[in-house]
This record gives structure tokens, sequence and C-alpha cells, in this order.
């Protein structure tokens, strides 16, 4: 890919990284080690120091690679989450925008290609409290909110086999 | 199975990610008043229990050379759904397969998933394969590319600041 990339944010490409942090980011989506020394636990597999371990997860952390380390939680096990669509005018996509990713409820927050062009996460403790944040959204917006929750998961969030070819 | 009062306590101490230190259960039982040793242990029925789907390293897909990403709609009848959405679930590439409600007239589609790739071009190429693949070719479809990223984090579940009583 030689093509220019036309992002404003931080665009590492896949050669930016070289052969021990490719192995700290895709080996390790599933399965952390849940032990009292996990990084030292992971050094061990990679044939690196824990030090070395904690280095490059920091390093790929400012690189912006590393989102975070943590759990993924099934929806509706500990709480409720709904992904919620609006059809903005394009006039004002940035304020709605702007305004949706200001509640503490929303976890992503998505321009897409479609009449309905903004689409977020939200969740809350339970359905009411989703509820409730989707009427202050449509209040503060003046614009309907479409409420899609989750029927049926056939596929999880399992972690992302990366190439890097 | 129930998630306890402590559990999701936890879990709303990890939306920020595990700490990049030596001993990361530690801190959080430090932060829980618990003992690390029941950290782990919690944490490890939350994945048994499936709780947790993953625990581990979240990559942000973007700024690891994955520019493209399009959510794939389907209106697929209520019968054909669940096998429809097993078959596209078994596809390496698709990322989360989910049935969401139809809202018409407005969102007339029940079947949703994630496609993630290095460019648009190849993000549509697996769209045709992934719809042959399932059979659906026929079945009114949209997609939607994404085009600006306004937030991205993981879920909070407000479990840290409220802990139920």
């Amino acid at each position: 890919m030689t093509s220019a990339p036309n992002q404003t944010e931080a665009s590492e490409t896949a050669t930016d990284f070289d052969e021990f942090e490719r192995h700290l980011l895709n080996d390790f989506q599933r399965g952390f080690p849940l032990a009292q020394r996990p990084y030292a636990e992971i050094a061990r597999r990679l044939g690196h120091s824990e030090d070395d371990v904690l280095e490059g997860f920091a390093r790929l952390t400012v690189k912006r690679a590393i989102s975070r380390i943590g759990a993924i939680v099934a929806p509706q096990r500990t709480g409720w989450s709904t992904l919620a669509a609006m059809a903005v005018p394009e006039d004002r996509l940035d304020a709605v925008a702007k305004l949706v990713s200001g509640f503490e409820a929303v976890n992503h927050n998505y321009e897409r290609e479609h009449r309905f062009n903004l689409w977020f996460v939200v969740t809350g403790r339970d359905q009411a409290a989703v509820q409730q944040v989707l009427q202050e959204i449509e209040a503060a917006a003046g614009l309907t909110v479409l409420d899609l929750p989750l029927v049926e998961a056939f596929r999880l969030d399992l972690g992302f086999p990366l190439q890097w070819t | 199975m129930d998630v306890s009062a402590k559990d999701r306590q936890l879990l709303g101490a990890l939306e920020q990610g595990l700490a990049l230190a030596a001993r990361p259960y530690a801190r959080l039982a430090a932060s829980l008043g618990i003992s690390e040793l029941d950290v782990i242990a919690r944490l490890r029925r939350l994945v048994a229990d499936g709780v947790i789907r993953r625990f581990g390293v979240v990559v942000r897909h973007h700024e690891l050379g994955y520019r493209a990403n399009a959510m794939v709609v389907w209106d697929v009848p209520d019968d054909l759904v669940s096998d429809t959405g097993r078959r596209l679930a078994a596809l390496p590439y698709i990322t989360l397969c989910y049935r969401r409600p139809r809202r018409p007239p407005d969102w007339p589609y029940n079947l949703f998933c994630m496609i993630h790739g290095r460019d648009r071009a190849a993000v549509e190429a697996l769209i045709e394969q992934a719809t042959q693949h399932a059979g659906i070719a026929d079945r009114p479809r949209a997609v939607l590319f994404s085009r600006r990223r306004f937030k991205q984090r993981g879920a909070r579940y407000g479990a840290a600041q409220r802990p139920a009583a």
C-alpha cells in the first residue's frame, strides 16, 4: 500500500511493528494471563524479559495501537446496551456528534455513509438507564433515535487476527 | 449466573485498562479492598462463566492499518436469520455478527455484521464473498462504511461509580 493516508490522526502501518510487538498485539487478545505476574508469564512465552514486555505494551499504547488491556464484557450480562442511530442533517452533524459523544454512557460513536449517518453504542446498568439516555439524546438533538438492541449474537468480539502483509 | 456487586466493581475498575506494572491485579485489589488472589479468582470465574467474553489486548484497528470498516446489514426472513447469521459468523473476517430488531418503515434490516479491511476495495470484495457464502445475494442489503470516528473506548456500565447495594 503506497496510497497516502488522508487521516489526520496518528496512522501507523503494520510495517512499523517489529516481530516482538506483533506478538504482543496478536497473541494476547484472548487468554491474557490471569496470574500474579502476567507480564512475566508473557515474557516467558516470548523469550523476553518482563521489562521488555512492559515497555513493549507501553510503547504500543503510546503509538495508539493498543486501546487497553482489559475485559470485553458480554452484552446484556452485567447491564444493558444498545446500538443507536440518527439521521442527522449534514450541516448539524458535527454539533450533534459532539453532543452524543459528550454522554458518559456512549462509547462508540461513528459517522457512517447512510441516511442514518450517526451510529453510537449506549450502555448502562439496566434497560431503563439506557432508555433514559436515549430520551435525553433525542431531546437535546431534536431528532429521533433508532434503538436497535441485540436480539441474538452469532459472533461476539473474539479479538482480531492481524495480518501483516 | 448472577454477577455480584463486587464483580461489578471489579469490572468497573478494569474499564480504564489493566495497569502496566509487574503486579497489576494487586493494584486492582487495593482499589477494591480485596486480595490480589481474590481478584484473579474472580476474573477467572467471570471468563469461565462467559460474562467476560474475552480478556486481553484490545487493539485499535485503524491505527494498525485497517483503514476501512463497514457495517453490512440485510433483511433476512425471521425463520432463516439464525442459520444465516451462523454462516456469516463462521467467516474469519466477520468480527461481529448480530441479529437486531427491524424498525419499519425507517429501518428494514435485521442482520448486522462488521467487516474490517485494509481499504475500501478489500472490504467490498469481502462483502460480496460473505453474501454469496451465506446465500443472501437476493436479500435487501445496505453497506454503511464508516467515515469519522468521534469516540471509541470500552463500555462503561456505571459499575465503578455506583456499586449495587
